[in-house]
């Protein structure tokens, strides 16, 4: 797979929506969960601001990395787009249709063209369905009859995936957590979608099998020109599948942009910290021997520590000063909007008041824990809070 | 699964013990026709030296003979053989019925309660604590003469057919909530699975969803719970019997044999021996068949 970066490096050229139509539309997408307690009467006492407020749009074909901490509402945004959630707030149209509230029925004409691929592979297949059965439920599902009969097109995809035919009558255990993601993959391609919503779909597996799998959604989505949103917790698996990348912090973008504005010029200051915590081992693909070999090796500075705060009482202002080296007055009082930051390209937005400069290098050091800068020996300023 | 299933020993032995008791209980008629005698014949009345002048049998062991293969009743000298087969007739088709009602029950009120959740789950389940509130032995004492009231009233007799329906009646009525809670719990995490979304997303409607995604990871549950069911509706009606607010004489029961047993022991043990003999093999074999059943449908237990 060489994925030397072909694209030109200045992206200035191409401005937004010329890689495809927009397939998905999110504007203003929120979710919050209610939080009951309260005797003997249950009533409403709070609420888990999962996705707040959150501005995207998946064009035709296009790949798309959402990356984020484990919390930050990943997951509860690819349900949203995918309708398993009811949204709080906002908007989601696909392919200029307005699918926020749609029930079941109006939904489904696109039911089909809108799958999901799971994190787990454990929990995605039904253990008391045959592989087959696991496949061709979508068909059945969607009354689809596909030439030479279902049982064929199952086969076919199997093949498709990486499987063997003969794995039609076989049950979910007998396979290892890769191949079971395969087997989940063939579901989602079985009704031959134009969006797929891929929630994490190699963390859960070995690092070895990691590769694999990701080289099959990559091969897939080119092949076949499904648009994808790739969920991911860190930036090194999206780096070499994703188009485009979108940041998300607490429930909100900070920064979205083309793949080398977040890789090679990120501004936000969450943006940097994950990519410094991008071990260079962790790539997953041959990573292409360019010349930012030096840039990474004066990268690996700032370590993000400390606990994400809870998205039931998010910081104001900025949800992300709680942990930003950067954060001064402004921070806790305005929210800086998502917008174009001075000196970056076009569709490359970010959302913080003191952007970064745009580049990895790094020169000073920084340390967001606390605790770790006590342990490092950096006793200089103990803070006063670092025993939580 | 099948597979499975057959080379566990002990299930399958279990399985052809149950079997043979339903066999015996649907075959009742055949079994009194070829060994020709009839349950409410009162052969020791009948006929001069079958019984002593204190109502024992005069032959030994109960008055066990070639003739009598399981002896003769004291008193009236009914023959034991075809009283307790056609006993067992009468109480597994109590039981039987009562099982399929309270499964069915069981299985709607769970599975609705579980995949509905919200509202109508907090009110079937403050609904099945109401009914499991009544301790269930006194209850089934205590409600099965109202319901007769309810059906007869007092001064006539009630036909024996509607003394079956009001057991059945009251053994569904407080027997189905543990399954139904069981249930419930379980699908309760199961549709928070990820393969339930997976369907969702491709436009599954709640009924394939519960039909075709739920109800296939519930049979073990269901049968086990079943399994243990049905031999405890044969001893609570047996109980029942054996109280008198069960079935009455001169339907034959299982469970009144051993009343009249019980009466007695001291002189003629051998009267208690069969029924008891026969209801003991039958419970165990229905416990064991639940556990091998388990055994088989869980692809996780290795054998
Ligand atoms: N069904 C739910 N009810 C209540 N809170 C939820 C629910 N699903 C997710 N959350 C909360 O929303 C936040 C975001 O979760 P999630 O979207 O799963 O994050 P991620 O996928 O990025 O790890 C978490 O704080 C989580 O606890
Ligand atoms: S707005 Fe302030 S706190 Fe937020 S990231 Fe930018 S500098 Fe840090
Ligand atoms: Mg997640």
């Amino acid at each position: 797979m060489s994925d030397k970066v072909s694209l030109p490096a200045p992206r200035e050229a191409a401005p937004d929506g010329a890689r495809g139509e927009p397939l998905l539309v999110a504007e203003g997408l929120t979710k919050h969960f209610p939080i009951t307690g309260g005797f003997p009467v249950k009533r409403r006492i709070g609420a888990v601001q999962a996705v707040d407020g959150l501005d995207l749009t998946v064009r035709a074909g296009e790949s798309f990395g959402l990356v984020g901490e484990s919390g930050c509402g990943k997951s509860t945004t690819g349900r949203l787009l995918t309708r398993l959630l009811e949204p709080t707030a906002g908007r989601i149209v696909y392919r200029g249709r307005d699918i926020t509230h749609a029930g079941r029925r109006e939904l489904a004409p696109f039911r089909a063209e809108i799958q999901m691929i799971f994190q787990d592979p454990y929990a995605s297949l039904n253990p008391r369905h045959t592989v087959g059965k696991i496949v061709s439920g979508p068909m059945e599902i969607n009354g689809i009859d596909p030439p030479g009969g279902r049982e064929a097109r199952v086969r076919e995809l199997l093949e498709t995936v990486g499987l063997s035919p003969e794995h039609y009558n076989r049950f979910p255990h007998e396979f290892s957590g890769g191949q079971r993601q395969r087997i989940g993959v063939a579901r989602a391609l079985a009704l031959e979608p134009k969006l797929i919503v891929a929630d994490e779909p190699v963390s859960a597996l070995d690092v070895s099998i990691q590769a694999q799998v990701v080289n099959l959604l990559r091969d897939v989505q080119r092949e076949l020109g499904i648009a994808f949103v790739f969920i991911a917790h860190d930036l090194a698996v999206v780096r070499h599948f994703s188009q485009r990348v979108a940041v998300m912090y607490l429930g909100k973008i900070v920064e979205v942009g083309d793949r080398d504005d977040i890789y090679r010029r990120p501004r936000h200051p969450y943006t940097h910290a994950l990519l410094s915590a991008v071990p260079e081992a962790a790539d997953l693909m041959d990573t292409p021997a360019g010349g930012d070999g030096s840039a990474r090796a004066s990268r690996e500075r700032i370590r993000l520590a400390g606990d994400v705060p809870s998205p039931i009482r998010p910081p104001s202002g900025c949800r992300f000063r709680t942990r930003c080296w950067k954060a001064r007055e402004e921070c806790a009082t305005e929210e800086p909007p998502l917008l174009r930051a001075e000196g970056s390209g076009p569709g490359h937005l970010s959302a913080c008041h003191f952007p970064e400069p745009p580049t990895v290098e790094r020169t000073t050091e920084v340390i967001l824990d606390p605790a770790l800068r006590a342990a490092e020996g950096h006793t200089e300023s103990q803070p006063p809070n670092h025993a939580q | 699964m099948w597979r499975r299933f057959r080379r566990d020993r002990s299930g399958v032995l279990s399985a052809y013990v149950v079997a043979f008791f339903f066999t015996v209980a649907i075959a009742a008629p055949l079994i009194s026709k070829f060994y020709g005698k009839s349950p409410t014949t009162t052969y020791g009345l009948n006929e001069q030296g079958l019984l002593n002048e204190y109502g024992y049998p005069v032959a030994p062991n109960g008055g066990v003979s070639g003739r009598f293969w399981f002896g003769i009743e004291p008193t009236l000298g009914r023959d034991v053989l075809t009283q307790l087969v056609f006993g067992i007739r009468t109480s597994l088709l109590i039981a039987v019925a009562a099982t399929v009602l309270c499964v069915l029950t069981g299985v709607v009120v769970g599975v609705t309660a579980g995949y509905l959740g919200g509202r109508t789950d907090y009110f079937l389940g403050r609904f099945i604590d109401l009914l499991l509130a009544f301790p269930s032995q006194l209850s089934f004492i205590a409600f099965t003469p109202v319901v007769y009231s309810l059906f007869v009233s007092p001064e006539k007799e009630t036909p024996t057919y509607l003394r079956v329906l009001t057991l059945i009646l009251v053994l569904w009525v407080l027997g189905w909530m543990g399954l139904a809670r069981l249930l419930r719990g379980q699908v309760l995490s199961l549709r928070e699975r990820e393969f339930i979304e997976a369907a969702k997303v491709t436009g599954a409607s709640p009924w394939r969803i519960i039909t075709k995604e739920l109800l296939p990871n519930l049979w073990t549950p269901i049968l086990v719970q079943s399994t243990l069911m049905l031999p405890s509706f044969v001893t609570i009606e047996a109980g029942l019997s054996f109280i008198g607010v069960g079935i009455l004489e001169p339907t034959p029961d299982w469970g009144r044999m051993f009343a009249n047993g019980a009466q007695y022991y001291e002189s003629d043990i051998t009267y208690i021996f069969f029924p008891g003999l026969a209801m003991i093999i039958f419970v165990v074999a229905f416990n064991l068949l639940g556990d091998s059943v388990r055994d088989a449908f869980d692809p996780r237990t290795k054998r």
